[in-house]
């Protein structure tokens, strides 16, 4: 137990910390040079002002048609994301972890807050599990990676909120908290999670098409 | 559109299970599938996912969340009642997604169905691109598949005999050279009855205007380039049009799959504005041609943006109302509502433009909802229509809300549907048809000439 403590505690985290942002650096600068190479057309047209304005109009809560058309997957899945992101950086235990280890520390959440945005994530993947299962578009294009990922979003919360309950087994939930937590890290450059590094790019190019080129709105 | 209508639009009738798809039989596609052999697959989908893609296939491949968002942007999906085989995402899914994960290794079957849902079931509208998180250029994905089954020979009979009409006279209809010239000076012919001095003046050097059609006005819409040719002899604009080949802006190969073709197309339509010393060209209403010219065309001949400017039909309506070079006698007093094509709405953003002239030369304006970049396509466009009547029926069946948009205008008292497109006449035409709507179709020339002074 000690040991695998050890592990997923020390090395692992390291290990999983360079891959993902060495990953990251790794997936967008060789895109950008195999871009560079066989599409010169995303350098010739992209244009700052419209990449922006269409990230603007995608990242904001209902920014565009298509979110207003769907306002409750649109309200779970800011949710989901905005707590994602926040939830590992402010929660109280992690910005210890950075205090100890580096010394170096920022404003941490409530407990009470952590935990609602906790469950908040956990029920968000339960949503995103069942709208797959049961609206026919997305069955339709779900494949078993589909369900991987979700687990591997959906884990770390799970096991991070049964170990900071300290419910039975606490020990093994930290264990696979921290387990779950750098897998989840690593997976993000190398899977669909990318969708997270690649988003602007992908957004702010056709915003840029459209934008600068079309003189069309893309939202 | 206000909110709430958009909200209250579902789909009316999800099912759980959706009939199977049935191949269309067509000539094109079959021979072409049967002369494959697994290799030549193999080696033509290699050769164009390592040579002519690159990161932008790879990263809208990898990146796709498969969350189905994009399902409600297409017209193909909501007419099949929420076949997600018809999604956005769901053609991708059984095209390229599988092409790309398999490295090529798929069968001629494989290659056939792919084929049929990139040029039939797709008409590359983008619509999907505005309802994507992600901004995905599906639109791209599906040329991609069209060009693999270009290389490949599989590619649908009528829109490839039009992209054989284009390699041998540069133009879509098989239109000869001497019968493009006669048919000019027939029109300039049964003008004069009505204005004895119009004149369309042939390869006329330095001209500021050099006015270009698509191939079927020569060949079933000669009176277009009759009124467009009274509208300019009003307005008082110098133009000309030439009398060698390039006078055709259509473009069936950059819809086929064809880019090399669609290179040589422009470039000869480029040379000719050069050679007459245009200081622009403008065009007839037409979407897919201005596309080709403004968007993929001059791309492929590596021009960022075409080398001499380009004004769509629309914004050269609008410059001579602006100016007050044409004249209303009397506006035009039946209703209409207004299509807005992708090629020049999505594609250009000239939707307020063709609103201003609408509202320029007809009294009562009544707008089909959704509209301007969120109107839903034709279905014609995207080389679709060109696939000819083998597909004629799933083109027609796959947009059926479009009939409904179309009813819902109607409903609201509109008689005409403004379709300021060749591609848009041809595909609302149909559908007109087959849902009996009762409703008349214009182009904005045909209103134009009708109420201005002369």
């Amino acid at each position: 137990m000690h040991t695998l403590y050890n592990l997923v505690s020390g090395p692992l985290v390291w290990v999983a910390f360079i891959l993902f942002i060495g990953g990251s650096l790794y997936r967008i600068i060789t895109m950008a040079i195999l871009a560079k190479e066989k599409d010169g057309a995303v350098y010739a047209y992209m244009d700052t002002y419209h990449a922006f304005r269409s990230i603007y109009h995608w990242i904001i809560p209902f920014g565009s048609r298509n979110m207003k058309r769907k306002p409750i997957m649109t309200s779970v899945a800011f949710v989901f994301h905005a707590c994602l992101i926040l939830v590992p950086i402010f929660i109280l235990g992690h910005v210890m972890l950075w205090k100890e280890s580096f010394d170096i520390a920022w404003w941490y959440m409530p407990d009470l807050a952590a935990d609602i945005m906790t469950v908040l994530v956990i029920s968000a993947c339960v949503f995103f599990l069942v709208r797959r299962l049961t609206q026919p578009e997305v069955k339709y294009l779900t494949t078993a990676s589909d369900f991987v990922l979700l687990g591997i979003v959906a884990a770390p919360f799970i096991t991070g909120f049964w170990a900071a309950h300290q419910w039975p087994g606490m020990r093994t939930a930290l264990i696979l908290h921290m387990l779950s937590g750098e897998i989840m890290l690593a997976a993000i450059p190398f899977t669909r999670l990318s969708h997270m590094i690649f988003f602007p790019f992908t957004r702010g190019y056709m915003g840029s098409e459209f934008g600068a080129v079309k003189h069309a709105r893309d939202w | 559109m206000t909110e709430t209508v958009i909200r209250s639009r579902k789909i009316k009738e999800k099912k759980r299970v959706y009939p199977p798809r049935r191949p269309v039989p067509d000539l094109g596609l079959d021979k072409g599938a049967e002369k494959l052999t697994p290799e030549r697959i193999e080696s033509t989908i290699r050769s164009v996912l390592d040579n002519e893609t690159g990161a932008r296939l790879k990263v809208y491949v990898d990146t796709c969340a498969h969350c189905g968002l994009c399902s409600e942007a297409c017209h193909f999906f909501w007419s099949h009642d929420g076949d997600p085989s018809y999604s956005p995402a769901g053609k991708v899914k059984q095209t390229i997604s599988e092409i790309v994960k398999k490295k090529g290794k798929v069968d001629a079957d494989f290659i056939r169905g792919a084929a049929e849902i990139a040029y039939t079931e797709c008409n590359l509208c983008r619509r999907c691109s505005m309802y994507c998180p992600f901004g995905i250029d599906i639109a791209y994905m599906m040329l991609t598949v069209r060009r693999i089954a270009h290389l490949l020979g599989v590619v649908p009979q009528y829109i490839q005999d039009t992209a054989h009409s284009h390699s041998a006279t540069m133009n879509q209809m098989w239109v000869k050279d001497d019968e493009w010239i006669d048919s000019l000076l027939w029109q300039e012919e049964e003008a004069a009855e009505e204005i004895p001095e119009l004149r369309i003046p042939l390869e006329k050097e330095g001209a500021d205007i050099l006015y270009s059609v698509i191939g079927p006005e020569p060949k079933f819409r000669a009176q277009l380039i009759y009124q467009a040719a009274v509208i300019m002899h009003e307005a008082g604009v110098d133009w000309t049009m030439p009398a060698t080949p390039g006078w055709d802006n259509s473009d069936m190969c950059m819809y086929t799959g064809d880019n090399e073709m669609m290179g040589r197309l422009k470039k000869v339509h480029f040379e000719t504005a050069m050679r007459l010393k245009n200081k622009r060209i403008v065009m007839g209403e037409c979407g897919h041609a201005f596309r080709s010219i403004f968007d993929m065309g001059n791309r492929w001949l590596a021009w960022k943006m075409p080398p001499i400017p380009v004004t769509h039909a629309i914004e050269f309506y609008a410059e001579l109302f602006r100016d007050k070079k044409i004249k209303v006698k009397k506006k035009f007093e039946k209703p209409v509502t207004l299509h807005d094509p992708c090629n020049i709405v999505r594609g250009r953003g000239l939707h307020e433009m063709a609103r201003y002239v609408v509202n320029e030369i007809c009294t009562d304006f009544i707008e089909m909802h959704p509209n301007r970049e969120h109107n839903f396509c034709c279905s014609a466009g995207g080389g679709v229509i060109n696939t000819g009547p083998p597909f004629r029926n799933k083109r027609v069946e796959g947009n059926r809300i479009k009939a409904e948009q179309l009813f819902a205008a109607k409903s609201k008292g509109a008689q005409v549907v403004i379709a300021p497109c060749h591609n848009c006449h041809g595909g609302l035409e149909d559908i007109i048809h087959h849902y009996n709507l009762k409703m008349e179709l214009k182009f904005l020339g045909d209103i134009i000439y009708e109420v201005m002074e002369r």
